[in-house]
């Protein structure tokens, strides 16, 4: 039993803690699950120990045991510098998310907060899975909390995006059993240490057609999940329809199931179809890129506007991924991290203004910041963030992935720019529309300034920008180090290409 | 010599399911003609409760005692063919049908009383109709066959009749009679052309006769037979292109009875199709296994496409539960033993959670039937949250969902069929379940995300029988979904059939 073991199952143990608290006093329901969100956190940081001194490697808090002995599946689960900040991410946000549903979910409050503290069991285990079939289990268990979320406490069209989120997660991650099972069926093992192993060793290898249909099978998986263009389709209605906490935990952490899916799976399990399919792949995600700003920059609603943005951005960790250099890999997964922090706050202070003005479309605002200064100077730190002002914390990893792209292909960088400068574009206007001009007596009226408890929310994700931004050294080594031996397996049988530039990348790390 | 074909005592020990629940059926009948009031109906649910529990105990004892019994021929026992035989398989679809009759029986005993023919031959005619079933799982031979479907089937046309007053329960068992007796008509032909051409019956007989090479020139006469008992084997199982009667009969005949039909004569037929066409016809696989292939394809397709258009929650089930014999003919197609063993751990799973979505729609659909459109289930989860829950269980395992029984039978499944090369097979099944996510995902939506109806309000609290069963089921549906191991190495152990 260690720590990570409690980490992964205090949420577990919460839900079923939760479970048995009375219907009828939904107070001690968001105590109990604010409570171990809390506990859930705070423990989770002390998963930081092993990088605190140096630089381990493999596995840490490795436990390996039998599940089932036919076909046999361990529970084996392990953290490195990849998972490391996803998993605290996860464990971070959600007590964030508990705190802004605090008042806003009045309805069916236990079970809200019981499918929140299940999501968060469901996405942890997805991050610290080492076994491909736990994988796969931990997968799908985090679909059906969030179909719940969106279906239960959404808005007007929650049915369809519930059951558009579901299906198209399914229709993706059946095709990846397939190819789970097919690779068992080869090597008689799901484990994921194990069949690295073997590949590497050049004791599971696989025919040309073999890998490439495989690597699809992962690739269409996650792909849908991340999305990318033209797989997108359920996000914007799922964002939109979603009450503002599961938008969070969907961009924040979902999103990331599908790219951390990729970086761990795809690229060093099936390296030579993955370098074969680069190419379109970042094709794929300088459209995303481009396509998803645009279509933000149209949207009358806010939560689709940021939805869209969604797109965009993880178009750039698709492309950093698939330029496999080490500044695109550590850009990529540093991105994902941005993401999750400050698409996460830009939702949440969404949540916030339509809490007051029960509104989600732009025209329904202007001025606010005259009746509540603090609520925009949050608001335009997020927007800052979000569009990549340097010394914030998507500046960082966007420019990573901007130069390894243009490390492999000057051109990719060229376009991907396009985009950063169209999210500028959309975000400067959504803060324009909503937060300058004169604002209208009914709107003074209704729009409070931030409270005690949204304060409380917003702090820890605010500080995260500015920190992340300024001091990208206290988070890169991990994932450095992990990207460094992902592309190292991603080498195997393939020209060399990118060696002589891992020490630059750190360089450029160092001098920011 | 002569004095070999009496049966020995083991030989009766082995059939001790089958001799406990034929004497309980008679002595139902006979009770019910000294019952003179409607008074005491308990006795008779009783009776069979006690039955069942008894046969299943029977059942395993057989099983510490395993062999063939009943010799057709004089010999060492060991060796001549024999009618029946008790092997781990058999064991295996035996208790899996007498737990189907208990679990029926516990969802059926409020429904009885709710329409007043709470009589003693539902009762008698249900531990009749297991006895059948279980005599399939055991059959060697194929009069033992035809006997076995022909028990299990009458007695289940007439269940599905029971409300002899309703339209739609006389609608639903016209329909089974005609077709069910039209098919076995074609199993029955097909057993006399096997006749033909090998000159026995036995399973092991036939598996012999085919593997001489003279058998080469008579190939066009055995496939012929292969196929028209393939036809009467796909109408018990509801395998396309026989499928069409399962959604009237699902839809018209009592709640209870549907939940039966569903699981026990279904996977009864599929064990004795599996130990058919693996030991006897095990020589000519490579001719069957295309039939198989496509009918298996067709099936899932018809089953899961036509369920996506359904309002009535019995027609959808019947639907779905088609589509779910489609799984489990991908597992056939494998002709493995891995693949026997998931067919069979997937039918376990399978009969805990249909049989348990199957009770919950008893409970609601309540006097007369009147709820039962999908639409009616609006609000349960508000005003019946654990019936709701219990129910939302049922279709995540019916789709799929990991941690349920359900994924496990389709993981292994899907399993042995890449294992036999079968990719595509496996692509086009797990698309389909892709597809069949969405009508179970409807009735989760209309029980938890609509606002509630009138249907769903003011309903009295389950019964305790009911509730029993339909707890059960959850609970089997959960723990074969985390716990596996234990019944997939049973099956393991089992696959290997007697040829």
């Amino acid at each position: 039993m260690t720590l990570l073991d409690i980490v992964l199952f205090l949420p577990l143990i919460g839900f079923f803690i939760l479970l048995l608290v009375p219907k009828t006093n939904p107070g001690m329901s968001r105590m109990v699950a604010l409570g171990l969100g809390v506990l859930t956190f705070l423990m989770s940081l002390g998963l930081i120990g092993p990088w605190w001194y140096g630089q381990p490697k493999g596995f840490q808090f490795e436990t390996k045991l039998l599940w089932i002995s036919t076909p046999r599946i361990n529970y084996h689960v392990g953290l490195d510098g990849l998972s490391l900040w996803l998993v605290i991410l996860t464990t971070l946000l959600t007590p964030i998310c508990v705190l802004i549903s605090w008042n806003y979910i009045d309805k069916r409050v236990k079970e809200f907060f019981a499918f929140l503290i299940l999501l968060e069991f469901g996405l942890i285990g997805v991050f610290l899975a080492l076994d491909m079939f736990l994988f796969y289990v931990f997968w799908e268990v985090a679909l059906v909390p969030m179909y719940f979320l969106i279906g239960i406490w959404g808005h007007e069209r929650r049915i369809y995006a519930a059951v558009k989120f579901f299906l198209y997660t399914m229709a993706g991650s059946v095709l990846m059993l397939t190819g789970i099972i097919y690779i068992f069926n080869r090597a008689g093992t799901f484990d994921y240490v194990d069949l690295l192993a073997m590949i590497q060793r050049g004791r599971l290898s696989f025919s040309w057609e073999e890998e490439l249909l495989l690597f699809l099978a992962f690739f269409i998986a996650f792909a849908v999940k991340v999305p990318l263009f033209p797989l997108h389709t359920w996000l914007p209605d799922a964002h939109v329809e979603a009450p503002t906490a599961g938008s969070v935990m969907l961009a924040s952490v979902m999103l990331k199931m599908g790219t951390y899916g990729l970086i761990r799976f795809c690229l060093p399990m099936f390296p030579e179809a993955a370098r074969a399919c680069a190419g379109w792949i970042s094709a794929l995600a300088i459209i995303g890129i481009i396509y998803g700003a645009l279509v933000a920059m149209v949207q009358p609603n806010m939560k689709k506007l940021v939805a869209y943005s969604s797109v965009s951005h993880l178009g750039f960790v698709v492309l950093g991924l698939f330029s496999f250099t080490q500044q695109g890999l550590d850009g990529a997964v540093y991105q994902m991290l941005n993401h999750g922090v400050s698409t996460g706050a830009l939702f949440i202070m969404v949540g916030f203004l339509s809490e007051r003005r029960h509104s989600l479309e732009i025209k329904a605002y202007g001025g606010v910041a005259t009746p509540a200064p603090w609520l925009s100077t949050v608001f335009l730190i997020t927007t800052l963030a979000s569009v990549g002002l340097p010394m914030l914390n998507n500046f960082v990893g966007e420019f990573l992935v901007l130069q390894g792209a243009a490390i492999a292909h000057f051109s990719w960088a060229v376009f991907a720019a396009i985009g950063v400068i169209l999210s500028a574009v959309y975000m400067l206007w959504l803060y324009q529309r909503v937060f300058f001009g004169k604002a209208s007596e009914d709107l003074s009226h209704h729009m409070p300034d931030m409270v005690g408890r949204e304060w409380v929310a917003m702090l820890p994700l605010l500080i995260l920008m500015v920190w992340m931004g300024c001091f990208t050294q206290s988070f890169m080594p991990p994932i450095s180090a992990q990207n460094a031996r992902i592309l190292d397996q991603t080498k195997a049988g393939v020209e060399v290409q990118v060696d002589n530039r891992t020490p630059k990348a750190m360089e450029v790390a160092h001098v920011r | 010599m002569f004095d070999s074909f009496i049966p020995s005592g083991v030989e009766y020990l082995r059939i001790l399911p089958e001799i406990i629940l034929t004497i309980a059926g008679v002595l139902i009948m006979f009770l019910a003609a000294l019952q003179k009031d409607e008074e005491n109906r308990g006795l008779f649910f009783g009776v069979t409760a006690t039955a069942l529990l008894a046969a299943l105990v029977g059942a395993l004892i057989a099983y510490q005692n395993p062999g063939p019994a009943f010799m057709m021929k004089a010999g060492d026992i060991a060796t001549a063919p024999s009618m029946l035989i008790i092997d781990g398989f058999a064991t295996f679809f035996r208790v899996l049908v007498i737990g189907v009759g208990l679990l029926t029986l516990l969802a059926s005993s409020n429904y009885l009383r709710a329409e007043r023919a709470n009589s003693a031959e539902y009762y008698a005619l249900l531990l009749f109709s297991i006895v059948g079933q279980s005599i399939l799982a055991s059959a060697n031979e194929l009069i033992m066959v035809f006997i076995g479907i022909e028990i299990s089937s009458i007695a289940s046309y007439i269940l599905a009749g029971y409300l002899r007053d309703d339209k739609r329960n006389n609608e639903s068992a016209l329909k089974y009679f005609l077709l069910g007796s039209f098919a076995t008509a074609f199993l029955l032909y097909g057993v006399a052309w096997i006749y033909g051409v090998t000159g026995t019956t036995n399973l092991t007989e036939i598996r012999h006769a085919l593997l001489s090479p003279g058998s080469a020139n008579s190939m066009v006469l055995i496939g012929t037979a292969a196929a028209l008992m393939f036809v009467g084997f796909a109408f018990k199982v509801s395998a396309a292109p026989f499928q069409i009667w399962a959604p009237d009969v699902y839809q018209g005949a009592p709640a209870p009875v549907s939940a039966f039909m569903s699981a026990g004569p279904k996977a009864a037929a599929f064990a004795v199709f599996i130990r058919v066409y693996t030991t006897a016809f095990g020589p000519i696989a490579n001719r069957w296994e295309p039939f198989v292939w496509g009918s298996a394809i067709l099936t899932m397709v018809i089953g899961n496409f036509a369920a996506l258009t359904q309002t009535n929650i019995k027609r959808m089930l019947a639907y779905s539960s088609i589509a779910h014999a489609g799984y489990v003919l991908v597992a056939i197609t494998a002709n493995s033993e891995i693949g026997i063993a998931a067919a069979m751990f997937y039918l376990a799973a399978y009969v805990f959670m249909n049989v348990g979505a199957f009770a919950v729609v008893t409970y609601f659909a309540r006097q007369g039937e009147r709820y039962v459109n999908v639409e009616d289930l609006a609000g349960l989860g508000q005003h019946q949250p654990m019936i709701a829950a219990m129910m939302t269980i049922f279709l995540l395992s019916l789709i799929g969902v990991p941690l349920t029984g359900g994924f496990f039978g389709k993981f292994y499944i899907f399993r042995a069929a890449l294992d036999s090369n079968l990719v595509w097979l496996t692509v086009i099944g797990l698309l389909n379940s892709a597809v069949a996510a969405y009508y179970y995902l409807r009735i989760i939506v209309v029980m938890y995300f609509r606002e509630a109806g009138d249907a769903s309000a003011n309903m009295a609290p389950v019964g305790p029988a009911l509730r029993t069963a339909i707890l059960a089921s959850a609970l089997g549906t959960i723990i074969l979904g985390i716990l596996p191991s234990w019944l997939l190495e049973f099956a393991s152990k089992s696959a290997t059939l007697a040829k």
